[in-house]
């Protein structure tokens, strides 16, 4: 075989594994979605005790570095949209760039960084480990759905700490741009807020926390799926946590773009 | 029950991963009551067909019966009524470390039965006394030794007090006495609860102090070799491998020395 035809055997290999690997993912999904429908049909049976353990791990734990990057990340913002609109004069409109900015995309999707790094790699790892330990098995043959018990738990955690991260996430980068227009630009502070207030909507605010809620969903999911799919083996563990991670960004990306165009569309 | 009556039926199971066949054309039935040995060499099968009983995995082929019913075909629900008639235990006794032992043995009854909190609590403690770890319920699985959680891991299978039990592999990573100790504990539970038990093994000591009818597997042929009690097998199979297995004997390192 030749070099150009071993190339294009591996990419028609990888493209085949990326479409059987997408196909997991919608069965995943799908079997979650009837296990979602039974949880509220009885909430009585949905695991409330690690819902909230979750809820303490995935928000509560993860809510300072959250603020420190969100800040960072608005610092940043504002010092390179600052060098910018001093250009041109219109200093004034920093408030506006940085609030936008940060509430509609860069807000939810640092948090989601975070959290895909934080929840989404222990989510694999665990539920990887509890494969290696026989702890799955042991749930199917006592009849519980492991879907039931260590999925959705986690999902309904995730949900709830997900845009609350966001909201501290965007209030941090929004101070880290007001930092920036009162330190350097010399703008007023009341001037920077009332600028900010005027720029941001309810229509703006809500868009980032759903984008967050879809985030939150894209990182349990394919957390949970890549721990499902690990072999008995610790290197596998390993292997899982890592594409757990990537596989989690790339999907977020990807409804990162879908509900930006969505939300432009609908005029928000 | 009648003791005659087949708990168990595996007719024709043929078994593996991908396309790899470790288990071929496996057929033996389990008797009410039986203490039942599945043993044979490292990588013979013997925990593969383990997990097709217990409906894990599907077989490539043949079909597995338990209480008169294929759980190979059973629907969700179907097998969810089943699996509250028998109980599993793992080599290292799976319980959940985030848990504690009476929360992993109380599983069961909150997922199955509408019994107060109470009365779970009763069951729990009753449970944890008969594994003679009655002072334990409150340790998570971390803060116990590996045969406390075997134990343990019994406990939580026994919670919903079924019919049947399988246990793989009881006695492996175990010394000696605490081997023994599980043994006799297995014992006094089957002829306490009249539970029909089937054990996935190779430790001899334990085979032959409570085995009622073995199985031995072999990895080259994937299928059984010998079936019978332990003692008339070591005693008067024709297969000298068999007869080798049961009598712990290595021709390779005799030979050697």
């Amino acid at each position: 075989m030749s070099k150009q035809e071993r190339i294009v055997e591996n990419i028609g290999d990888a493209a085949w594994q990326a479409m059987l690997d997408t196909v997991d993912l919608f069965c995943f999904v799908g079997e979650l979605t009837i296990t979602i429908f039974t949880a509220l049909r009885q909430p009585r049976k949905v695991r409330w005790r690690e819902t909230f353990y979750y809820m303490d791990q995935c928000g509560c734990k993860a809510l300072p570095i959250t603020i420190i990057i969100c800040l960072l990340m608005g610092l940043i913002l504002g010092f390179q949209g600052a060098v910018q609109l001093r250009k041109v004069g219109t200093d004034i409109f920093l408030a506006d760039f940085v609030g936008v900015s940060i509430l509609k995309e860069l807000g939810p999707l640092m948090v989601a960084m975070v959290a895909t790094g934080r929840a989404g790699a222990s989510f694999a790892a665990e539920i990887g480990t509890m494969k290696v330990s026989e702890e799955v098995d042991a749930l199917e043959t006592m009849g519980c759905s492991p879907h039931r018990f260590l999925v959705i738990p986690k999902l309904l955690a995730m949900l709830v700490a997900m845009p609350l991260l966001t909201i501290f996430g965007n209030i941090a980068g929004i101070i880290g741009g007001f930092i920036v227009g009162v330190s350097m630009l010399k703008l007023p502070p009341v001037a920077y807020y009332n600028r900010t207030v005027a720029a941001i909507s309810p229509e703006i605010f809500a868009s980032g926390l759903i984008k967050s809620a879809v985030f939150a969903v894209i990182i349990t999911v394919v957390g949970c799926m890549r721990g499902f799919q690990a072999e008995n083996d610790a290197q596998s563990v390993g292997r899982a946590t890592t594409s757990a991670v990537v596989t989690a960004i790339f999907w977020i990306v990807i409804a990162d773009w879908v509900l930006t165009m969505m939300f432009t569309m609908m005029g928000y | 029950m009648d003791k005659s009556e087949n708990i168990i039926e595996v007719s024709g199971v043929t078994a593996g991963y991908g396309n790899n066949v470790v288990l071929k054309d496996i057929d033996f039935t389990v008797k009410h009551g039986e203490i039942f040995v599945i043993m044979g060499g490292s990588g013979c099968g013997k925990s593969t067909l383990l997990k097709q009983m217990i409906g894990l995995y599907r077989p490539f082929a043949g079909s597995v019966t338990i209480f008169g019913q294929d759980i190979v075909e059973a629907t969700l629900s179907e097998r969810r009524v089943m699996m509250q008639k028998f109980g599993v235990t793992y080599q290292d006794g799976a319980l959940f470390g985030s848990m504690t032992l009476a929360e992993n043995v109380a599983l069961p009854l909150e997922e199955y039965t509408d019994k107060s909190v109470a009365e779970i609590a009763q069951i729990v403690r009753d449970k944890l006394q008969q594994v003679e770890l009655g002072e334990f319920g409150d340790y998570m699985p971390s803060e116990i030794s590996g045969g406390m959680r075997k134990r343990a891991g019994l406990a939580r299978a026994m919670a919903l007090s079924p019919s049947l039990l399988f246990f793989d592999e009881p006695s492996a990573g175990l010394d000696p006495i605490t081997s023994a100790d599980l043994d006799s504990l297995i014992l006094v539970l089957q002829r306490e609860m009249k539970t029909t038990l089937v054990i996935v093994s190779h430790e001899l000591d334990s085979i032959y102090t409570i085995a009622d009818r073995v199985i031995i597997l072999n990895a080259a042929t994937k299928g059984i070799v010998a079936s019978g009690k332990p003692r008339e097998l070591r005693d008067n199979c024709q297969d000298s491998w068999v007869r080798d297995l049961l009598t712990r004997k290595n021709m390779k390192l005799e030979n050697k020395i």
